[in-house]
C-alpha cells in the first residue's frame, strides 16, 4: 500500500513537471558551452521578465557544477553531457554564474536588459 | 593545493557540523558510535554511487532527476530531525537527569538514533558526491597536479574532522540540564534551513515556481560560498538571496517543529523526583 502511495506521488510530480515544461512556448531558448573550463559565450543578454531555457553543454571530459546564487541554480553537469536549466523571469540587472569546480576560469554572466 | 583544500573543506562543512551536533545530541545514548559511523559509511558509499551515476541521475525524469533526488533526501532529513526533536522533548529530561546523576546516561535511544544516522548519511551523501566528482575531475584532467591536489584534499578533509570535534567539544561543555534545550534549538533551525534548501531544488526543477522572487540580497554582508557563510547555512539555513517561498517554508518548518516539540513535552508541573521513579 505504501509503495502504491509512493508511485502515485511520483506520477503526480512527473505530471506536474511535464506540464510546466509543455508551457514552454513563451520561453526563450539559449545555449552555452563549457570548454577548457571556460564558458562560451561568457556573457548572455536576455530581455527582462522572460523565462529562459538555458542548455549548458559541457565539452570537457571532467564534470562541472554550474552555480549561481542570483539565478538560484546549482547543477552538476557530467563531462561530455549537457543540462537544461530553467531560468525564471528576471528583473533588469547582471546575474553572475560560475563553474564551481574551476572557479578561477569558469565565470560568466547573464545581463538582463 | 590550497584551492583544493578550500573546496573540499567548504563541501564537507555541512556534514562535519551535523556529525558534531549529532554526537552532542546523543550524549549518553548506548551504541551511538556504531550508529554514527554507520551513517557516515552509508553516506560515503551512497556518495560514490551517486557520483558514478551523476549523468544518469541528472538526465532522469526529463532532466530534473538530480533536483528531485536532492529535494527528496532533504525532505527526508527534515522529517528525521523534526521527529528526533519531538522524541527528545519527551525523553530529554530523563536523559539529562541521568547524565547529571551518574555522569553518563544509559538510554536506549536507538529509535531516535536510527533517524539521526539517516540525517548523517544524507548529509555525507549530498556533499560527498560533489567531493567525489571534484576529485575525479582533477584526477582525469592530468597526472601532474595530482599529488598536490591529493595533499590539499587531505588538508581539507582533516579540517573538516577538526570542525566536527570542535562542534562536539563546544556543545558538550554546556551543562547537561541545558544541553538538550540548546541542541533542540540548533536542530530545529537546521531542519528549517534544510526545508528551505529543498524548496530551492524544487524551484530549480520547475516543480515549485510560485513566490520565486528574491526577498533580499545580503551577499555584500555574508557570501554563501565563504566558510562562515557555509557554517551559517548549515546551522541557521542562511542563504544570501532567498526566495519568498524559501522564507515562508523556513518559518513554517521552524514554527511547526517548535510547537510540536512543546506539545510533546511531558507536563512540567510534576515534581522533579518523579522522573527518577519514571525512569
Amino acid at each position: 500500500m505504501k509503495l502504491k502511495t509512493v508511485r502515485v506521488m511520483v506520477a503526480a510530480v512527473a505530471l506536474f513537471a511535464m506540464n510546466s515544461f509543455s508551457s514552454a512556448e513563451g520561453e526563450l531558448k539559449l545555449q552555452l558551452t563549457i570548454k577548457d573550463h571556460k564558458f562560451e559565450p561568457a556573457e548572455l543578454k536576455i530581455p527582462a521578465n522572460k523565462a529562459v531555457i538555458l542548455t549548458v553543454k559541457n565539452l570537457d571530459a571532467t564534470p562541472e557544477e554550474f552555480e549561481s546564487k542570483s539565478l538560484k541554480i546549482e547543477k552538476v553537469i557530467a563531462g561530455g553531457s549537457e543540462a537544461t536549466l530553467n531560468i525564471r523571469p528576471l528583473g533588469i540587472g547582471t546575474y553572475k554564474f560560475v563553474g564551481e569546480f574551476n572557479e578561477k576560469t569558469a565565470q560568466g554572466q547573464i545581463v538582463v536588459e | 593545493m590550497l584551492a583544493a583544500a578550500i573546496i573540499i573543506f567548504r563541501e564537507i562543512i555541512e556534514a562535519g557540523l551535523i556529525v558534531g551536533i549529532v554526537l552532542a545530541v546523543t550524549q549518553g545514548v548506548s551504541y551511538r558510535g556504531r550508529w554514527v559511523s554507520s551513517g557516515i559509511i552509508g553516506g560515503l558509499l551512497g556518495a560514490c554511487v551517486v557520483a558514478f551515476f551523476a549523468e544518469t541521475l541528472s538526465s532522469a525524469m526529463s532532466g530534473i532527476g538530480a533536483e528531485l533526488f536532492n529535494a527528496g533526501i532533504l525532505a527526508a532529513a527534515v522529517c528525521m530531525l523534526a521527529w528526533h526533536n519531538i522524541w527528545m522533548a519527551r525523553h530529554g529530561r530523563e536523559m539529562a537527569a541521568s547524565l547529571r546523576s551518574v555522569g553518563h546516561a544509559v538510554v536506549s535511544g536507538s529509535k531516535s538514533m536510527s533517524a539521526l544516522a539517516i540525517v548523517i548519511g544524507v548529509a555525507v551523501l549530498r556533499e560527498g558526491s560533489e567531493v567525489v566528482l571534484f576529485m575525479y575531475g582533477i584526477a582525469a584532467a592530468d597526472g601532474s597536479g595530482g599529488k598536490d591536489v591529493l595533499l590539499g584534499s587531505i588538508i581539507g578533509l582533516t579540517s573538516g574532522i577538526l570542525l566536527t570535534m570542535l562542534t562536539y567539544l563546544g556543545l558538550v561543555r554546556i551543562p547537561p540540564q541545558r544541553l538538550f534545550a540548546v541542541t533542540g534549538m540548533v536542530v530545529a533551525f537546521m531542519a528549517a534551513g534544510m526545508a528551505a534548501q529543498c524548496v530551492f531544488f524544487l524551484a530549480q526543477a520547475g516543480v515549485l515556481t510560485k513566490f520565486g522572487q528574491t526577498i533580499w540580497d545580503t551577499s555584500w554582508l555574508l557570501s554563501d560560498s565563504s566558510i562562515l557563510g557555509k557554517i551559517m547555512h548549515t546551522l541557521l539555513g542562511y542563504t544570501e538571496q532567498p526566495s519568498v517561498m524559501q522564507f515562508l517554508v523556513y518559518i513554517g518548518t521552524l514554527t511547526a517543529i517548535l510547537i510540536a516539540s512543546r506539545l510533546a513535552a511531558p507536563p512540567s508541573r510534576l515534581p522533579r523526583n518523579n522522573h527518577a521513579l519514571a525512569a
